[in-house]
């Protein structure tokens, strides 16, 4: 049972992590290759809230506020690396977000209070799957609702032309930094509930073939759609388990099948399972 | 001067000079990064996993008990040969599907290299078997291998090569025609799939060459093109990407401020120098030292 559990809650986890990713590289249009460091400077963020504070507060109240701070840490640091970098194009800005994610890693290894290469130990038990997927839940409804307002329109009206928006009036930079810090922080939450359920953190969580599953996982989907996002995230989050059932010899090619699947989806539908298209229900009917 | 600065500053040169050889190793890299993303504008993040194949192929032409030319051509020969299929299979179809399309297939070819070499070679080091006797030079207090110097030499006359072969050629003038403009290029007369086909020979020869090079300082594995390639990446950008002196230039300037770093200040930031020289570089100067300004056009 605890097996189970435990892919649900990765499942979710990913999911919220998707969602972020998403709007960055799927609605914006801005491709970030460094989602995983974000991450890690949420659960890190967190966890350092949740071990050193010394408040007497209901662990529902610090889990609450853990989220609060892995979400505007990573805001935050989204904001620092987006003002300067967003000004790139393309893979420029791909390159420059990798090495972002790659310095944050470096950072937290040789930052000794937190662990350094030793991991992160120590995180109070506070969150479980409930905290997960409400949490996923209220993402997804973020996600939903934003898609159809005023800002998620500028958005993808940047990512389909910058030119033609700016043309109509849309404020490139105001919008390209909006997706980028929200996107951030999303990762940042994820980052918080990875934290307090694995109650472990190592650098090596969050390295660059992070950033990379994450961004399988939303082109797999379909960059720019919901629905895209939450079938990715699940599949893939469950697609190792479901290789386990061919033995253990094939459970051991899940990158290799990850990378297959990258390429033939680039070759064969480079719009991912979905498109920009979304079921019913994550349309803006639901009110 | 007292007698610990005297070895302080003993202690850079060291450094600096390992820095060279490092940077020689991101150079020859770089190079191949270069050229690709010159002619097709294509950030080919496979081109680390070339350097590991030659690496491979070298390796196992060794184990056969060939001599060490034999290796280092068949290492080239390899890399080589398969970026050919690499480049016809993944990269040909989705050439004008958009940079973000190529991106995101390079990185898939990237990771399928890695993963299908971890199937294919296995995952464990190996140390390839001692064909040339490695000689330490010193001098004063510093030392160099001959290793050190051969990998040095090889890199100088290479980019002596293939400056001539790109300035005094035929060849050289229709890839730089290409570079240029694909299609001018193209109605002109000169088959630019051949031409880009060759660049991906050309640039993956040179990554076996230096992965063959490589294996004589440390083991080889399926993973040790990942980080070497982002690095040299990160040394094309720098020195100004499309730009063929630029990549010399940029592989030396992350070689040597890697090997300082570590040297001087603490190992575990060797990663993060280079990461941060790029993030400096594209912030203040986006078309790289040697690099010419751009201007996006609508």
């Amino acid at each position: 049972m605890d097996y189970f559990l435990q892919q649900f809650l990765n499942i979710g986890i990913f999911i919220i992590l998707c969602h972020g990713l998403n709007l960055i590289n799927g609605y914006c249009g801005q491709f970030s290759l460094g989602h995983a460091g974000f991450w890690g400077i949420g659960a890190y963020a967190s966890a350092i809230y949740t071990v050193f504070n010394t408040f007497q507060l209901p662990p529902e109240l610090n889990m609450l506020i853990a989220i609060i701070v892995g979400f505007i840490s990573a805001a935050i640091v989204g904001l620092i690396v987006g003002v300067p970098t967003l000004r790139l194009k393309g893979d420029y800005l791909a390159i420059a977000t990798l090495g972002f994610g790659e310095i944050v890693r470096i950072i937290i290894m040789n930052t000794e209070f937190v662990g350094g290469p030793r991991g992160f130990t120590g995180i109070p038990n506070i969150s479980n799957i409930y905290w997960v997927w409400i949490t996923a839940i209220i993402v997804t409804f973020f996600m939903i609702r934003l898609k159809s307002s005023n800002t998620g329109r500028s958005i993808i009206a940047i990512r389909e032309d910058e030119i033609a928006a700016e043309t109509m009036g849309v404020n490139l930079f105001k919008y390209k930094l909006f997706s980028f810090i929200v996107g951030a922080g999303i990762a940042g939450i994820a980052g918080s509930l990875f934290a307090h359920t694995q109650l472990f953190l190592h650098p090596s969580n969050f390295t660059f073939m992070w950033s990379v599953i994450i961004l399988v996982m939303i082109i797999f989907g379909g960059l720019g759609s919901i629905t895209g996002t939450i079938v990715g995230a699940t599949f893939l989050t469950i697609l190792p388990e479901l290789l386990r059932f061919f033995g253990e010899e094939v459970a051991q090619f899940r990158m290799t099948i990850y990378s297959l699947i990258l390429i033939i989806f680039m070759l064969l539908r480079p719009q991912g399972l979905f498109g920009t298209h979304e079921l019913k229900i994550f349309k803006r009917g639901l009110k | 001067m007292t007698q610990d600065q005297i070895y302080y500053l003993w202690d850079i040169l060291q450094y600096f000079i390992n820095g060279i050889t490092q940077g020689s190793i991101y150079a020859l890299v770089a190079l191949g990064y270069t050229m690709v993303y010159g002619i097709i504008r294509l950030v080919n993040f496979a081109h680390g996993e070339f350097l590991m194949l030659g690496a491979f192929c070298g390796f196992y032409t060794l184990r056969l008990g060939l001599p060490m030319p034999m290796a280092v051509a068949m290492s080239m020969l390899g890399a080589g040969i398969i970026a050919i299929i690499t480049e016809r299979l993944i990269y040909r179809p989705i050439r004008n599907a958009g940079r973000i399309t190529n991106l995101i297939t390079a990185i898939g070819a990237s990771l399928l290299f890695q993963y299908g070499g971890q199937i294919l070679f296995g995952a464990d080091p190996k140390t390839i078997p001692p064909v040339i006797t490695d000689k330490i030079l010193t001098f004063g207090e510093i030392t160099i291998s001959t290793i050190q110097i051969l990998i040095i030499a090889v890199t100088a006359v290479v980019l002596i090569l293939l400056w001539w072969l790109t300035m005094f050629t035929k060849l050289g003038k229709a890839m730089r025609a290409t570079s240029f403009n694909l299609n001018a290029a193209e109605l002109m007369g000169i088959n630019t799939n051949f031409i880009i086909t060759f660049t991906f020979f050309l640039g993956a020869a040179l990554a076996g060459l230096a992965g063959i090079l490589m294996s004589y300082t440390m083991t080889i594995e399926p993973m040790m093109g990942t980080m070497l390639g982002i690095k040299a990446f990160v040394a094309a950008v720098v020195g100004g990407i499309g730009v063929i002196p630029g990549a010399a230039l940029g592989g030396l300037i992350l070689g040597i401020a890697e090997n300082m770093v570590a040297g001087l200040y603490k190992a575990s930031f060797r990663d993060g120098v280079s990461f941060f020289i790029l993030i400096v570089i594209l912030l203040v100067r986006p078309s790289g030292i040697l690099g010419k300004n751009v201007k996006e056009k609508v």
